[in-house]
């Protein structure tokens, strides 16, 4: 393992994100085990009480796990150079099996945590806690995966080993790794911009037609998933070649440094907020027949769906004015 | 104002009083926090700041330096290896190096001496660098005595003193003429101690280095990218170390806040039992709490790291340079460049304020959560 101050700031994070997890699914378990709202037992009022302590708990361990998961690129980014053939933090990703993973769980698991936390909102709204039940099976099912992001990125992180000089041979080359995919490949831009483009605008009409009719909340929600996966890989596939202003280069994270104007801090973030806000409205309307919650909800979910929509076109608005701006032409 | 906003600043409005209401024990608690980010701050800028220097250092290394092996051991090279070497496509330039090590009794330390084809350099004459003339306490027009392979002192005159703003690579410096520096080792003829390569395309340096000990198999190329790669890697490690040693610092100071944050005074408990029962709810105390754990994180951060910054880059870190700068008679002097980005206080507010709000939130629950009546019978 490297000893570096932003790994074991990592370290530190999953850990405490864990810990908080694990705590709240514990909680939770004792919640869906013993909740009554009809009793007035001592110990409802004390599962009632730590209902707070849970809700405290996931707030907390989302903040953290959405601020490690940028920690974490701009981690991997910053050990490039440790590594012989890696030039951004896509090459030191690739350095043993357990890069691409972490990554991969961090996003889930951020996406799973913000629609509890839409869920619980909801469940706050309700006079009769309408959502306990899928709100602690949500979070049963949300810990292990922490469990195992934690546990991934132990691994991913254990595992590097600086090539740093060696006393026989001062080079590496030779005898130095292959096949680091330093250089990502997109899918072709012919292809993905029209698929953007028509991922975006199906977005905004089921959008419409949710606000307006309120219909279609589960296309919807897929559709603000489907953006999200499209989005990135239209990132990947042309438009970070406007951004760099290079032809070849689809790195998804240099995106992040400081020569790109930190560019894609706002871009991921509008993904990642949008897909959330998408994805609960979807998971409210799962529950739309529930009686304490018929009045909440419409409001809530045409708030949430505002929110995806908004955060959609401000991410298609800075692309765009990007493009538009960028010297280079495909 | 918007009544949700109104409602905040009412909520941090009295969290602030209520702070300043228990002065003495939150100022012990923000002073040892205080503490604490400083320490870690003070290592991660000035790890940050080597971390630098090494790199503007080796911005002017050359690409490629390529040593000869003799039985494990750095030895001299031919000359003949110039041409060969040259030849070889995508070499832009070689230059046979000729320097050695000389350690003087007087003072006790080691000198660099390099060659120079400088034709600026009079005869006999020597450049020496600051850290050189400050040790032996000479000056310009001085002469000094070197003691050659052979026991024999040869004077040499001070020609000039290299300027101060190139003290980090020239501290420990004497330049003289190849000659002086061959009659001063007994260094043979056609031999130098290695060879610096520049390239003109740095990607095909691992093609030519390849070719280099297709060449010449006992040689040794080493890329500037390892060398840099290496220091990365040293002061990583170093300023990983202190962290992990600081570690238990870290750890009894999240105890200490624990403790202070669960033994809640009786009067505490009295003054969260009214507002209860005037009718706040556990959602408002815990936001209460909340915003009083921010006030103290946010104080603590920003004084810790203020402090922390003008200990590395005003005071050059005097608490732990020796630690992780390493250990030197002739150390050049020299003040970091002051630098701050983002992701070191990012990653420094992973390692303090996680910690520390993690350790309050059950006993912030725990305050919000107590039963108005008993809390006030108590």
């Amino acid at each position: 393992m490297i000893q570096h101050p932003g790994i074991l700031a990592l370290l530190v994070a999953s850990g405490i994100v864990s810990l908080l997890l694990a705590a709240a699914g514990w909680q939770g378990f004792r919640i869906l085990l013993g909740w009554d709202l009809h009793s007035g037992s001592e110990v409802q009022l004390d599962l009632e009480r730590r209902t707070y302590l849970v809700s405290t708990l996931v707030a907390n361990a989302l903040l953290i796990q959405i601020l490690s998961l940028f920690l974490f690129i701009f981690t991997a980014d910053g050990l490039h150079n440790q590594f012989v053939g890696a030039m951004c933090a896509a090459g030191s990703l690739a350095v043993n099996a357990y890069g691409y993973p972490t990554l991969l769980m961090k996003v889930a698991t951020c996406l799973l945590a913000g629609v509890w936390l839409v869920l619980h909102r909801a469940d706050t709204q309700g006079y009769d806690y309408p959502l306990i039940r899928p709100k602690y099976l949500l979070l049963l099912v949300l810990v292990p995966l922490v469990l195992t992001e934690t546990w991934l990125q132990l691994s991913y992180l254990t595992g590097l080993k600086a090539d740093v000089m060696t006393s026989c041979c001062g080079s590496l080359f030779g005898q130095g790794r292959q096949g680091f995919a330093a250089e990502l490949a997109g899918l072709p831009p012919r292809l993905m911009q029209p698929v953007f483009a028509g991922t975006f605008a199906v977005l905004v009409a089921t959008g419409f037609l949710l606000l307006r009719f309120r219909r279609g909340a589960g296309l919807f929600s897929a559709l603000s998933l489907a953006f999200l996966l499209v989005a990135v890989a239209s990132l990947i596939s042309f438009f970070c070649l406007y951004i760099y202003e290079l032809p070849t280069h689809h790195c998804p994270f240099c995106l992040l440094q400081r020569e790109y104007g930190f560019v894609g801090y706002p871009l991921y973030a509008t993904l990642l907020g949008g897909a959330i806000a998408g994805l609960g409205v979807g998971a409210l309307n799962l529950f739309r027949s529930r009686e304490s919650l018929t009045t909440v909800l419409p409001p809530l979910q045409a708030h949430l769906a505002w929110t995806t929509l908004i955060l959609a076109a401000l991410f298609t608005l800075i692309v765009g004015v990007w493009m538009a701006l960028s010297p280079l032409r495909l | 104002m918007r009544p949700p906003l109104q409602r905040y600043r009412n909520i941090l409005d009295f969290a602030l009083s209520s702070l300043l209401r228990r002065k003495g024990r939150n100022l012990a608690l923000i002073s040892v926090y205080t503490l604490v980010v400083f320490v870690i701050a003070s290592l991660v800028f000035f790890v940050q700041a080597l971390k630098r220097e090494a790199h503007e250092l080796l911005a002017q290394a050359p690409d490629m330096v390529v040593q000869r092996m003799v039985a494990g051991r750095h030895d001299p090279v031919p000359l003949a290896q110039v041409e060969a070497i040259r030849s070889i496509r995508g070499v832009d330039g070689v230059q046979a190096r000729l320097w050695g090590y000389y350690y003087d009794p007087v003072f006790g330390g080691n000198l660099t001496v390099l060659a120079t084809e400088d034709p600026a350099l009079a005869p006999d004459a020597i450049w020496i660098g600051q850290g050189v003339a400050r040790s032996m306490r000479v000056r310009e027009g001085d002469l000094i005595p070197l003691r050659g392979y052979d026991g024999q002192s040869t004077l040499f005159s001070i020609q000039k003193v290299l300027p101060e703003s190139s003290e980090l690579v020239s501290s420990d410096l004497v330049l003289m003429a190849p000659k002086d520096v061959r009659a001063l080792f007994h260094f043979p003829e056609g031999l130098a101690t290695d060879l610096a390569i520049q390239a003109g395309n740095p990607r095909e340096l691992p093609t030519i280095a390849t070719k280099i000990v297709e060449l010449y198999p006992d040689s040794r190329p080493i890329l500037k990218s390892e060398i840099l790669r290496t220091y990365e890697a040293v002061f990583d490690w170093r300023g990983g170390l202190m962290v992990v040693v600081l570690g238990s610092a870290v750890l009894s100071f999240i105890i200490f806040a624990w403790d202070k944050a669960t033994g809640l005074s009786a009067e505490e408990r009295k003054e969260i039992g009214v507002l209860k029962s005037l009718g706040w709810e556990s959602s408002d105390v815990l936001l209460l709490k909340f915003w009083e754990g921010t006030v103290i994180s946010v104080t603590a951060f920003l004084s810790g790291v203020l402090l922390a910054y003008a200990h590395v880059f005003f005071f050059s870190a005097s608490l732990f340079e020796h630690a992780l700068k390493g250990w030197s008679v002739l150390f050049p002097r020299f003040r970091l460049i002051p630098a701050l980005d983002g992701y070191q206080l990012t990653v420094l507010f992973f390692l303090t304020v996680l910690p520390y709000t993690a350790a309050t939130l059950v006993p912030s629950w725990r305050a919000a959560t107590v039963d108005p009546d008993a809390a006030m019978r108590s």
